[in-house]
């Protein structure tokens, strides 16, 4: 890292090779973490993209076009409307055809054709459906959208679903579930997973012993069919919070032994390190050693664990809810949109209802390759 | 040797009875009692059923007694081979999950053979290698295929199946077979359709074993043996292939135990989006319809198959690896 510094080939070392080399040998154990992290080029990228989907994920509202619930037939299955900048072979400002829908004699299916006459502007900060920000403060301001001139027609970027309603703004809501659902129940997981495995590397024998046999039960069952189970049996008249919050323990009550394995994993090779040893002679007291020594030296670890794990349980929250037993609607998650999806019939009718599900693959890649990243820079002293 | 399979032999047992327990709480999950739910729904739907009838199915499962007796009595019948009877469909369980356990079953296993087939070489590829064109190419396929949920992969390849070429790949038979009884045709027309679903849920797993054969083989190639048969004059991919390979491998076997479990779950998806005839449908209704005796012996099942496939996988790895076999 600090090859300037030390490297005989340039022995006339400017002074800012010296503050630079300086910086890293004192540099706290995370500094150096983010410092070999950031030269992973890819995993930045895609720490830029979560912070994107993370910023949709608290105002979703904003970035809406429409009502997530505003369902209409008259609308329904209208294919995704792409934004043009050229029309007629001139560069204009950004724009979507509007379409007609007209209902086919023979197959009484409604079918959509694009209307190249009428021009719909899109434009950014426009005015719309009124919202809450954060919950208290009244806004009408939405990040994208069509001016409220042309009041009667309306965008959908992605199409619409079964019900005519906007998959675009589904999709903006969906975000803050599936996401929100993927942090809690890591969350979960992870004060589990490091109280147990905490408690597992530290004390060893028997307690050790106990809690690693639990863990390898809970690994060989089946996680769906389990799963499955469990929220079947949650009453059908529980609110959506209520379901939210059991469906996050459900995933967290399977999902922690992985997090269990690492930490106890971690316990047990510091446990022998020279540095807790010194710690030990020098008196220091069990809690300062766990602390101020061991937990510093594998937080970078955990984080990278936990990056790792949010993703798997985004996916989980989305299985669950694609087969029905996971959120319901009327909650929206990219599972619960996906569910549309279901079968052949609906997926050849309309296509663009499996839209949410490269949004799912996307944002799972992101947080694998951010995890991965972390992992790779999690040992700033090894090399 | 023996003895090491001897000893895991007699754990299985009592893995046994911890997962019947578990199964046993799953079942009783469900506010009430599933006899007085489905009265009611019988009486719903005009039908009433008869006192010495509800009698008879209240002795069956012994609802009348503690939960620990019932539980004794499901286990006790399930031991005897009576597996129950299915509410929903009026038929005994056994008969239900027969056909669709043996189909599972397939699945699983082709699912098994395409992950080791297509992650082993590509993961050795990969590290013998490190940082070429081919090693990048596998790389960004891993963490795709590691993103992608099966049952959306599933849903890609209908769709274009049936947009591109026409062609429905949904089901194990074609029609004239579905409802054929069992003849080399139809084994040989179930084959002909199978591979695809297995390859579809062999998918995220590939992805994941190639990712650890990769790291492993990569430490094994600067080990002091690997050097040592190079300075001998081995060819560099039998040298490969013979050494560093077998100890890179072994945690692909040793980890079987509760890949088996997530096949088994992933497989249940992808059945249920591609409407095939395994036990993952059944449990799915099962669940949604509250037939919890069935469900919890499907649950059940697949704890077994765990079981079954965890044993397996100890004996290969015995086989593999001589330090496990004295150990």
């Amino acid at each position: 890292m600090s090859h300037a510094a030390t490297d005989p080939a340039t022995t006339a070392p400017s002074t800012s090779h010296d503050d630079r080399g300086n910086q890293v040998y004192v540099a706290p154990g995370w500094k150096l973490t983010w410092l070999r992290f950031k030269k992973h080029r890819l995993a930045l990228v895609f720490l830029w993209l979560i912070g994107l989907i993370t910023i949709v994920a608290t105002i979703p509202a904003f970035f809406a076009t429409m009502d997530p619930d505003d369902s209409r037939a008259a609308r329904a299955f209208r294919p995704p409307q792409v934004i043009r900048i050229v029309h007629d072979g001139t560069l204009t400002l950004p724009f979507v055809y509007a379409a007609e829908s007209a209902r086919n004699p023979r197959t009484l299916k409604l079918e959509w054709t694009v209307d190249r006459e009428t021009r719909l502007p899109v434009r950014m900060f426009v005015k719309g459906f009124e919202y809450e920000l954060f919950g208290f403060i009244p806004v009408d301001r939405h990040f994208v959208g069509i001016p409220p001139a042309y009041e009667g027609s309306t965008v959908h970027f992605l199409g619409t679903d079964r019900l005519g309603r906007d998959q675009w703004s589904r999709l903006m809501f969906g975000t803050q579930t599936s996401l929100s659902i993927g942090l809690v129940a890591v969350a979960i997981s992870t004060l589990l997973g490091i109280l147990l495995g905490g408690i597992s590397g530290y004390y060893g024998g028997l307690v050790d012993n106990v809690i690693q046999r639990i863990i390898e039960i809970l690994q060989s069952l089946p996680p769906i069919p389990i799963w499955l189970a469990l929220s079947a049996a949650l009453p059908r008249t529980w609110s959506v919070t209520t379901v939210y919050f059991a469906i996050t323990v459900i995933l967290a009550l399977l999902g922690w032994t992985r997090l269990a394995r690492e930490v106890r994993g971690r316990f047990l090779s510091l446990r022998e390190e020279d540095f807790v040893s010194a710690a030990r002679l020098v008196g220091a007291s069990k809690m300062r050693i766990i602390f101020s020594h061991m937990v510093p030296s594998f937080m970078s670890h955990i984080i990278a664990a936990v990056t790792l794990a949010i993703p798997l349980m985004i996916l989980n929250e989305t299985f669950l809810s694609f087969l029905g037993l996971g959120m319901r609607p009327p909650a929206i998650s990219w599972g619960v949109m996906l569910q549309e999806a279901q079968n052949l019939q609906s997926v050849v009718n309309a296509p663009w209802l499996m839209i949410p599900g490269l949004f799912v693959i996307l944002t799972v890649l992101a947080l694998n390759i951010i995890g991965d990243g972390l992992r790779d820079a999690a040992d700033p002293y090894a090399n | 040797m023996h003895l090491f399979i001897l000893k895991r032999l007699l754990i299985a047992p009592f893995l046994l009875a911890i997962f019947s327990v578990i199964a046993f709480v799953l079942i009783q999950a469900p506010p009430g009692d599933f006899l007085t739910s489905y009265i009611a729904e019988l009486a719903q739907g005009g039908t009433s059923i008869g006192q010495e009838q509800i009698e008879a199915l209240r002795q069956q499962y012994g609802l009348d007694r503690p939960t620990y007796v019932q539980y004794f009595v499901w286990v006790g019948n399930l031991l005897q081979g009576d597996l129950g009877t299915s509410f929903e469909w009026r038929r005994s369980n056994a008969e239900l999950i027969g056909e669709r356990l043996a189909l599972t079953l397939t699945m699983t296993t082709i699912s098994l053979i395409f992950t080791w087939a297509i992650a082993i070489p590509a993961g050795i590829i990969s590290a013998v290698r490190q940082y070429s064109g081919i090693d990048y190419v596998i790389t960004v396929l891993n963490y795709i295929g590691l993103a992608t949920p099966n049952f959306l992969l599933a849903l890609l390849i209908m769709w274009f199946a049936f947009d591109q070429f026409g062609v429905t790949v949904t089901g194990l038979f074609s029609p004239e077979y579905v409802a054929a009884p069992w003849s080399l045709a139809r084994v040989a027309d179930m084959m002909s359709r199978i591979w695809l679903p297995a390859l579809v849920l062999a998918v995220a797993g590939t992805a994941e074993v190639a990712r650890v054969v990769r790291a492993n083989l990569l430490d094994e190639l600067d080990r002091p043996y690997t050097e040592m048969a190079r300075a001998k004059g081995l060819p560099e991919w039998r040298l490969v292939l013979k050494y560093p390979t077998r100890v890179a491998i072994a945690p692909v076997i040793s980890t079987l135990g509760w890949y088996i479990p997530r096949l088994l779950s992933g497989g249940l998806v992808v059945s249920v989006v591609m409407s095939l005839p395994t036990i993952g449908p059944l449990l799915l209704r099962s669940l949604i319809g509250q037939d919890m005796y069935l469900a919890g012996t499907i649950i059940l099942l697949y704890s077994v198959l765990t079981i079954v496939g965890t044993l397996l996988s100890d004996i290969l790895l015995a086989l593999l690896d001589p330090r496990i076999r004295t150990a």
